[in-house]
Parts: structure tokens; sequence; C-alpha cells
């Protein structure tokens, strides 16, 4: 059984409170952080090796030393708890059973950042999850954990929670920071960036609940013991939320050094798939990630056992690869219909566009067009040509990664799985007789019937 | 030995497409190119220097940086918006000379004419149109979209202005005025994605001093001029630069005024070559609403000349100043005599007879 970190007690009767949570070793990395230098925690950051666990896997420390530090302009930290990706689900549940490893994490980054003033930026439908932590946070100051003079430190931090109101578009980091000023949840054009000009045009690091989680352990036992935990660059752990046709979804916490196929089949994770079936494919971090079939899941591009770390899954690119990403693990039996589920996907991509830069506006839209038709028996082959194209023309040309987390899926799913579209092409009686319960998409395709 | 720390150069260079240029630091590619001008200036419809924080979404402006500088000539992965990236020295840029621009361009033209009709004929941005020539110079001949377009119904926003929605190409550009030019804001984006839309805040008209300047940046035809809808075609007016002394002192008062004979058919601000309005003594030339819609007398301006305007726009149709006419011959060799029709169509048609 791997080790764990975040989730270790997890299980313990009233982690969630104050007491019991102090009881059991927490706030102890404050109480460390507090006698070291901001620089001294940052460099524990950057030996740990930790990567951002929102979905790029950006250096977490690297991160941290880019904030501008002008003389006399504060700085802020913004945790993103806008987890909105379909499939990815770890966030919420740190916050709700655990909501001080978060608290505590803050506390120890806005020391090490210079934030006298943190923000979390929570999902507006994570309703109740915003009292839980709300709660948290109070009972931290409570204990002088927040507040003015931390500890007798001379360290001032006060945590604010932000709600959003219902777009995905809120989890990339500058839409977050716009929706935390109060406007319209649009993506700003970078540079600057929001080391430099973030909230309230200050220096803001945004990290994911995740990252800022893992500082805990980190600060605990040192960047170096935990960079052992892992494997290459892929260091410590990592929250996983498997879902799909499994036997077990849940949360789980591993350490990176096992492999994609024990994780689908061993009792200890998803315990394998239902009925006997077989593996079709998988989505291993957030609808926005690259689908891989079965045979290219379990093998690398190179002939070796694909393991569950950043630097194995995204081997050999998006031909052979995918990416880490959020961790949302999304399996596949071999009774699913790949264009129904990326028609799904490009729908919400579709519906969650900001609308600023026009191909990702009209692109999304577009694609979703085609899919619907495909899916319903009223596609040609040219179409799946067309999907090709306009993926190619969103990808990379837009304002934000929306365009891009739009336009892979629909990329991956033709590139691993064109026989299927072109069956839906092939055989429009069939594909029409197979009825999802999907009421939504019951509306008319407009095609007109000369094309 | 303490590290020798070099002053940043006065100028940056900067090549583009082949033409290298000195731009002062902080010029944006844009810019720079629209300095050497012609073809190496990017498309743009969503920017706009008068108005800040215009530009980066409609994606025409899109370049390829072959090297970031000279300290670090790496290029740039992606291609980037000209209009807000920053030249650097010793940036190589590549426009039209680059066939991942041009791909990507057409691409961006194809996205923004999915839901922008083609109804040029009847429109009054006809001639004036940024999308017109985007089409015409990156469009294909035809379209592989076969869906239904989206359509709102026609709005008008407060007495001067008609918003057509259907056209709009959601550019920023008019919300922008709003908030950079007017006092009273009321207008914005409302709804996201490809249903988003401009509108105006609970049903309230726009309604203030400077709100005819939207109409101006409109880069299409979704925001038109309600004293002038219809009136007139582009082409068939003549553009005058005229000018007048106006007591707002936000206006700048210098206008062009499109006449067809001696009548005034509508007013605009002064343009400049990339259509945006000119500065005058550093300052963007907006005009207010009185010298807009309520100065329609030549009489009401001091007027200083036709407007210098592209040959090769269709504006310049029908304008030939120093044209020189050919004569007609025709009386001359007939011997004085004016030439008789061999036969009148209406006679023999039955379409529209001579009745």
């Amino acid at each position: 059984m791997g080790r764990k970190l975040l989730l270790d007690k997890a299980n313990v009767p009233g982690i969630r409170s104050f007491e019991v949570y102090r009881r059991e070793g927490g706030y102890r990395s404050v109480e460390k952080a507090l006698k070291m230098s901001e620089a001294d925690i940052v460099e524990e950051v950057k030996k740990s090796g930790l990567r951002g666990r929102g979905g790029a896997g950006f250096p977490t420390g690297m991160k941290w030393s880019f904030i501008a530090k002008p003389e006399g302009v504060p700085r802020h930290l913004v945790v993103n708890a806008d987890e909105s990706e379909p499939g990815t689900f770890k966030d919420r549940y740190l916050m709700e059973f655990i909501p001080h490893i978060l608290i505590e994490g803050m506390i120890v980054s806005s020391f090490a950042l210079g934030s006298n003033v943190s923000y979390i930026y929570i999902r507006g439908e994570y309703a109740w999850i915003v009292d839980i932590l709300e709660e948290a946070i109070a009972e931290a100051k409570q204990h002088g954990f927040l507040g003015n003079n931390i500890l007798g430190s001379g360290f001032n931090c006060e945590i604010y929670v932000q709600r959003g109101a219902g777009a995905y578009i809120c989890g990339e980091e500058t839409a977050l920071i716009e929706s935390l000023e109060g406007k319209r949840g649009n993506p700003r054009i970078k540079p600057p960036f929001p080391a430099v000009k973030g909230v309230w045009e200050r220096p803001t690091v945004v990290n994911n609940v995740e990252t800022i989680a893992a500082v805990v352990p980190i600060i605990n036992e040192g960047g170096e013991e935990y960079a052992k935990i892992g494997v290459g660059k892929s260091t410590g752990t990592k929250l996983i939320s498997a879902c799909g046709n499994i036997n077990k979804p849940g949360i789980y916490e591993i350490d990176m050094t096992i492999s994609v196929e024990e994780f689908i089949y061993s009792d200890e994770y998803c315990g394998g798939i239902p009925n006997g079936k077989k593996l079709k494919a998988c989505i291993p971090g957030g609808s926005s990630v690259p689908i891989l079939p079965a045979n290219l899941l379990l093998t690398t591009a190179k002939g070796e056992k694909r393991m569950m770390n950043y630097e194995s899954l995204a081997d050999g690119g998006f031909a052979t690869g995918t990416m880490m990403g959020s961790g949302g693990f999304i399996v596949m039996d071999e009774d699913q219909c790949i264009v129904r589920h990326t028609l799904s996907l490009a729908r919400f991509y579709h519906h969650e566009s900001c609308g600023q830069c026009s191909p990702c506006r009209e692109g999304t839209g577009w694609m979703e067009k085609i899919l619907k038709k495909i899916e319903y028996g009223k596609g040609e082959i040219k179409d799946i040509d067309l999907l090709w194209d306009i993926q190619r023309k969103i990808e990379g040309n837009t304002i934000c990664p929306l365009g891009d987390a739009a336009a892979w899926p629909v990329a991956a799913a033709i590139r691993h799985f064109r026989d299927e579209f072109e069956w839906h092409v092939l055989n429009p009686e069939e594909s029409q007789k197979r009825n999802y319960g999907l009421a939504h998409y019951a509306d008319p395709i407009h095609v007109p019937s000369a094309v | 030995m303490a590290e020798e720390v070099k002053a940043p150069p006065a100028n940056f260079k900067v090549t583009i497409d082949n033409i290298t240029i000195e731009v002062a630091p902080g010029t944006t590619v844009l810019n720079a190119a629209r300095q050497i001008g012609g073809d190496v200036a990017p498309p743009a419809m969503c920017y706009y220097s008068k108005l800040q924080g215009s530009g980066g979404k409609c994606r025409t402006c899109l370049v390829e940086v072959a090297a970031g500088s000279t300290a670090d000539p790496r290029p740039m992965p992606k291609l980037v918006p000209s209009c807000r990236t920053n030249v650097m020295d010793g940036m190589v840029v590549k426009n039209i000379t680059s066939e991942r621009v041009i791909d990507a361009r057409n691409g961006v033209v194809e996205f923004l004419l999915l839901n922008h009709p083609l109804d040029c004929p009847i429109c009054d941005q006809a001639g004036e149109c940024h999308l017109q020539d985007l089409g015409y110079s990156h469009g294909k001949e035809g379209t592989r979209y076969e869906f239904e377009r989206r359509t709102f119904e026609k709005e008008d926003i407060g007495p001067y202005i008609q918003l057509h929605m259907t056209r709009c190409i959601l550019c920023y550009r008019c919300t922008y005025v709003a908030d950079q030019l007017t006092d009273k804001r009321v207008h914005g984006i409302l709804d996201r994605g490809d249903h988003a839309e401009i509108s105006t805040y609970i049903s309230k008209a726009i309604d203030n001093d400077f709100s005819g300047n939207m109409i101006d940046v409109c880069p299409v035809g979704a925001l038109t001029d309600k004293t002038f809808r219809f009136k007139n075609r582009v082409w068939f007016t003549k553009p005058i630069d005229a000018h007048r002394d106006c007591d707002n002192p936000k206006c700048c008062g210098k206008a062009t005024l499109w006449l067809r004979g001696d009548d005034v058919y509508r007013v605009t601000t002064r343009k400049d070559e990339w259509g945006e309005v000119q500065s005058y003594d550093g300052k963007p030339g907006w005009i207010c609403n009185t010298c807009r819609f309520d100065k329609k007398k030549t009489s009401d301006w001091v007027i200083e000349g036709p407007t210098k305007i592209n040959r090769h726009s269709v504006i310049a149709q029908g304008h030939y100043e120093n044209g020189v006419i050919p004569k007609d011959t025709t009386k001359e060799v007939m011997g004085g005599r004016a030439p008789k029709l061999l036969m009148d169509i209406h006679s023999v048609s039955e379409v529209n007879p001579n009745k």
C-alpha cells in the first residue's frame, strides 16, 4: 500500500474539527514555518519537486519564485477551488473532510509569499463546503493561527472564501482573478502574468487546493523527504478521482510509482471493470486531456508499462500519450460509444466557452453540431475530416487553454477511434436506433436536406 | 569583477517579413508593422489603438515569432496576437511570410463568418467593413458551415443607434468606448460563448453625448447610424473634411461629412488608413452626438477639402476628381446629328412595356 500524506487522517472521527486535527498533529507546519525565512520555505518547496496539481503540472517552487516583490505593494495567494473539470472531484473531498489541511497549507504558503490577505475561490456549486471552510477559518483564528501576529511571530494573515457563480472558465487563473475582483470571468491576455499583476493588480500566486495542501507534509518532513516519494519529476503523492466503468469509484492517493494497469485492476484501487467487461479506453487526467485506447493506456510508445505519473502518461506526446492533468480518471468499458462521449464533452466546452476569442467561441459550437450530426446517423465521412480541421484551427490560437481543452478530446477521439466515427456514418439506421435516454439531445439537428 | 550592466538600447530593432525597422521599446508588433505599412501590417478586428485594453480577442492579427530577441533567439511555440505582444530587440516576426499565420488567419475568418451574414448588399457598413476586406483577402470561396446561424431581433439602443446583433463579431470595441469615453455605460456583453450578445442593461437606452462613436469603432455593420440607415450607399457619397467650433470640451470638432450633391448624409469621425479615429495633438478625435447627428448642413461646418482616401477603396469609386471623361464624338462623326435609336426595346419587350 502506498504512502498517504494528505488523506492519512481522513478516517479519523471528527478530523474536520480543529481540536481533533490539532491533536493528530495538525498545524505543526505553521509553527515550524514561522521560524523559517520566506526564502527557505520556497527553497523547501523547490526541493520537494512539487508540481501544480490543478492540471498543468508546473513546478510550484519555481512559480512561487516568480512573484514580483515591489516595495510597499501587497501580494496575494489565491487558492483555486473552482474544481469544474468533468471527472475531477478530488479537491471537494479534501475540503469537505479535512478542511484544516488546506487552511494550514495556506497559512504557510501565505507566509512564504508575503501574503497578508489570501483567498479561496471556490465554485458556487460547492455551497456546503463554503460553510465548512469558513468554520475552519474561524476555528484557526480563534486558536491564534490566523489574524494578527500569528503565534507571536508578527505575521498577519486573513483568509477569505469567495464563491464563484458556476462557470468552468473561472478555473483558469486569470479568469478566476477577474471573477474574484467582481467582474465577468473572462481570461486576461498574458503578459502581464499574475505573478506580476494579479488580484487588484498586485503580485499574485494562484495554486490548486491539492498543491497548497501538499505544502503541509513538505514543511513537516522537509522537501528532500517528500521528493523521495514517487519517481523522477513526479514526486510526492497525487490524488486521483476515479470514475466511470470501475468497481470502486472514489478518491485515491497514490505515490505515482504504480502502473495504470494496477490502478485499474487491483482491489486496493479501482477494483477492475464491472461484469468482467473489457477495458476500451480511459481519460486519465480530467475531461480535457486526450483519451487513450486500452492498448496505449497500458503500454507506452516505448513498449514499457504505462505508469501513473506525469512522464509516463505523456510518453510519445499526444500521438501515443496523454497527460496526468488534474487526475480525473475516467474509465470506459467495451460498451461505451466514443462518439457519444466526445459529443458530451464538446457540448460541455461549447457551453462553457467564455466567448471572448473567435476560434473558441465559434469553433466549439461548430464541433458540437457536427458531432451531434454524426452521433445521430446524419453524418458524412467528410464531417470527420472537417472536425479534425476545426480542432486544429482552435488549438493554440485562443486566449486561454479552454480552446485546447475543447480541441484535444476531439482530436484524440478521431486519432484513436476513427473507425467508430466511420461506423456511425456508414450505419446511420443503427446509430439512430440506439437510445441513451438523453432527452436533452433529442432536439432536432438543423441540417439542410440539400447538403 | 562586477558584471557589466548594459543599458537597454533607445530603440529596438525588429524584423517583420524580412523588413527591419527601429521602434521605441513598448511598441507592439502590430504597431511596428503599421510603421512599415502595407501588407506587412496584420489585420485587426478588435484592436483599436485609441481604446485602452482592446485587442487580443479576435485572433486575426496572430503572427509567428521566429526569434524572440537577440538575447533569447528561441522562437515562440504558439502564434501570438501582434496587437498585445511587445517587440523585443532583435525580434524576428513572420506575418504574410508564414504559412502557419495564413492558415490560422484563414481559420479565424471562417470562424468569424460562421455567424456573420453576408448581407453586404443591404448592410450600411458595406464598403467600409473590415470583415468584408478580411474575407476578400483571407476567406474561402465557400463555407463549410451548414447549420442554422444565430439570429437576433434588431434593437434600437437609444435614439441614434440600431444594433444588428446578428452581424456582431463580439470585438468588444463598443463596450470599451462605453467604458472609456461616455459617462453612463449601460451596455455590455450578456451571456457567454456563441450565445454572447451585446445588449443594454435592463432595456435601458444608450443616451449620452458620445455614444455615436460606438458606431465608428464597430468593424462590421452591427451598430448602425439610424440617421443614415438605408439613405445611401457609401460609395455614392463624397467624403469631405470639415470642422466646426464645438462647445463640448471633449469633442474635437473635426469630422468627415459624407455628401451627395450638397446634402450631408452623415457625419463621422475622421479615420486613418487603419480605419481608426485620427489623433489630433496626441488625442483621439472623437466627436460628440451634436456634431454627428444634428449638424447636417454644410453651412454648419467649415469645409477643409476632400478627404484623402485609398484609391483602391470602394469609397473611391466614382470620385475621379482629376479624371478625364472621354469625349463623346458621336455627333461629330455623324455630322452634328444626334444618333437615332434603331429599336426601342420597350416596343418589342413584354417585360415592363412602355405604356
